[in-house]
């Protein structure tokens, strides 16, 4: 049994809806009633059956919908997808992993078949059925990465590694909280990362370098990052921030539940093989106030959590304009009972 | 000064050994390099070049400098005019080259990033601030380049945004960037304020 691809939009109109059987793989990120910075970074192992984690690359029913917007994007702003020249190799790098968990996850929806350095790629979902020579661009319509990750949820990161830094020196971002690979190409772990209020102070980014440059092949990792965003849009980038910034002022009472979107990523964290580069694919799950109410745990430790998130956290994230209302909706589902501890819906 | 990390850290000039000396400044960056001659060896102008943008500072500056007698002296009426001078200079540059930048970051940065694009170790490059905190900045919309931004916020010369200047700022672009300041409500036109002087 395949995966039945939603028909939908994350924009102008936003038909985007999550199946019942999505909600309830839904990341939710808060273990507890409370959310602070912390590295919590753990390994990215195959996790249950029916969970984002079942396989290591993740593919739902937004899949086929999600590779039309990033389409969209592309075709108006380019620069969303930029490899600095030493970074070839690291694409074939993602381009094999990617190609390799696809098949392996989804058997029925993606097909590689390897004949020495002759790959053949099928991608049901998307109508593509290429054959291509490993290593050599002129046999891509596209260089590696841009290909793949053409045909891959998510936003990617490519880090080259050296001088005991990691450097952004590619990447596939068009599906962003509001940060610009544009601008932040070329920067090391710690530039890129300056804007984060708190989290220096507290040596979070020190301590998370420290674990990323150990990562081996073979063992990636993992750790969730939370934000929101009014109406499913999945650009939520700077570049169109003047388009998209006004509806955070549309949020009212009456349409919390359709119109605000708690967005998760799910950062994974890859050795790659020949390159020795990091890729760090982002991948974005989003859901509305209406689905998240539907499990009662997930209700109330949000309620809690957005009511006690710390201000500069709250004005960082861009939450502050419909904060208030969204709290206050929220605490109709809020009971005052114990949550139990844990990620699970129940 | 509160600053991020993506920032640069400007340090103070001083005299390296090496076989040729490249200085570049604009305005007030002057007075670093003539700090700096008089900490120099007697020989150092011999082999030294001195890349000039009086910019604000206007006729202040060229005598001081000329009597060092650097064996070359240019005088350029802003960067863009001199990058490719830099950049000849640059390509035909030999071991043991060390590059002295000095002045506003916008001078330091452009120059910089020609420097790195000609493969030149940045260990081998110092700079100063001296002068003006005006800033280079790229709005993120339309992506143009805005330079001698004194106010916060500022207006794109390219698109007209009103723009939050950033401190995050990008070596490759050697700019701050730019975002729409008004984007939620583009009825609240906040007051520009003078700041980057």
């Amino acid at each position: 049994m395949g995966i039945n691809f939603r028909k939908e939009t994350f924009r102008d109109d936003f038909t985007f809806r999550n199946s019942p059987e999505n909600i309830r793989r839904f990341p939710f990120p808060y273990h507890e009633d409370a959310y602070m910075y912390s590295v919590n970074i753990e390994p990215h192992v195959p996790g249950p059956k029916n969970s984002v984690f079942e396989h290591l690359i993740d593919v739902d029913e937004h899949y086929v919908s999600e590779m039309q917007d990033r389409a969209m994007v592309l075709a108006e702003d380019p620069l969303r997808c930029q490899s600095l020249p030493h970074m070839t190799l690291a694409g074939w790098d993602l381009l094999e992993l990617l190609m390799t968990e696809m098949a392996k996850g989804y058997p029925e929806h993606f097909t590689l078949t390897r004949d020495g350095d002759r790959w053949r790629w099928i991608n049901r979902p998307l109508g593509i059925d290429d054959t291509f020579t490993f290593g050599d661009v002129s046999t891509l319509p596209y260089g590696p990465m841009e290909y793949i990750t053409r045909q891959s949820q998510g936003d990617f990161a490519i880090l080259d590694q050296r001088d005991g830094n990691l450097w952004m020196d590619a990447g596939m971002v068009t599906t962003q909280a509001d940060w610009s690979l544009d601008f932040d190409i070329g920067m090391n772990f710690f530039e890129w990362h300056a804007p984060v209020p708190l989290a220096h102070e507290m040596g979070v980014f020190t301590r998370a370098l420290k674990f990323l440059t150990n990562i081996q092949q073979g063992q990636p990792a993992r750790r969730l990052n939370w934000t929101m965003t009014i109406n499913p849009r999945l650009d939520t980038s700077p570049e169109n921030f003047h388009k998209w910034g006004s509806d955070r002022l549309t949020v009212t009472p009456e349409n919390v539940g359709q119109k605000v979107h708690l967005r998760v990523e799910l950062q994974t964290f890859f050795r790659l093989p020949r390159s020795n580069a990091l890729v760090f694919p982002i991948r974005c799950y989003l859901l509305k106030m209406d689905e998240l109410v539907t499990v009662p745990k997930w209700a109330r430790r949000f309620h809690r959590v957005l009511r006690d998130l710390p201000v500069e956290l709250a004005e960082y994230k861009g939450l502050t304009r419909y904060r208030q209302t969204t709290v206050e909706w929220l605490s109709k589902y809020d009971d005052g009972a114990p949550t139990s501890p844990g990620f699970s819906p129940e | 000064m509160k600053t991020i990390l993506s920032r640069p850290v400007y340090g103070t000039l001083s005299p390296q050994a090496g076989k040729s000396h490249l200085l570049i400044a604009d305005a007030e960056g002057a007075s670093a390099i003539l700090d700096l001659a008089k900490k120099a060896p007697e020989d150092f102008f011999a082999n030294a070049h001195i890349m000039f943008i009086p910019g604000r500072t206007g006729d202040s500056f060229q005598n001081a400098l000329k009597a060092l007698k650097p064996a070359q002296y240019y005088e350029g009426p802003s960067v863009a005019a001199a990058l490719p001078r830099l950049t000849w200079v640059l390509a035909n540059a030999h071991m043991g080259l060390r590059m002295y930048l000095a002045g506003t970051e916008g001078l330091i940065g452009q120059m910089m990033q020609a420097a790195l694009e000609a493969g030149i170790d940045p260990a081998s490059i110092q700079t100063e601030h001296r002068g003006s905190w005006a800033r280079r900045m790229q709005c993120v919309h339309c992506k143009g380049i805005t330079e001698n931004v004194t106010t916060q916020p500022a207006t794109c010369s390219h698109c007209g945004l009103l723009l939050l200047v950033r401190d995050h700022y990008s070596k490759r672009h050697a700019a701050f960037q730019g975002v729409c300041i008004n984007a939620e409500d583009p009825t609240e036109i906040p007051q520009k304020e003078e700041i980057f002087r």
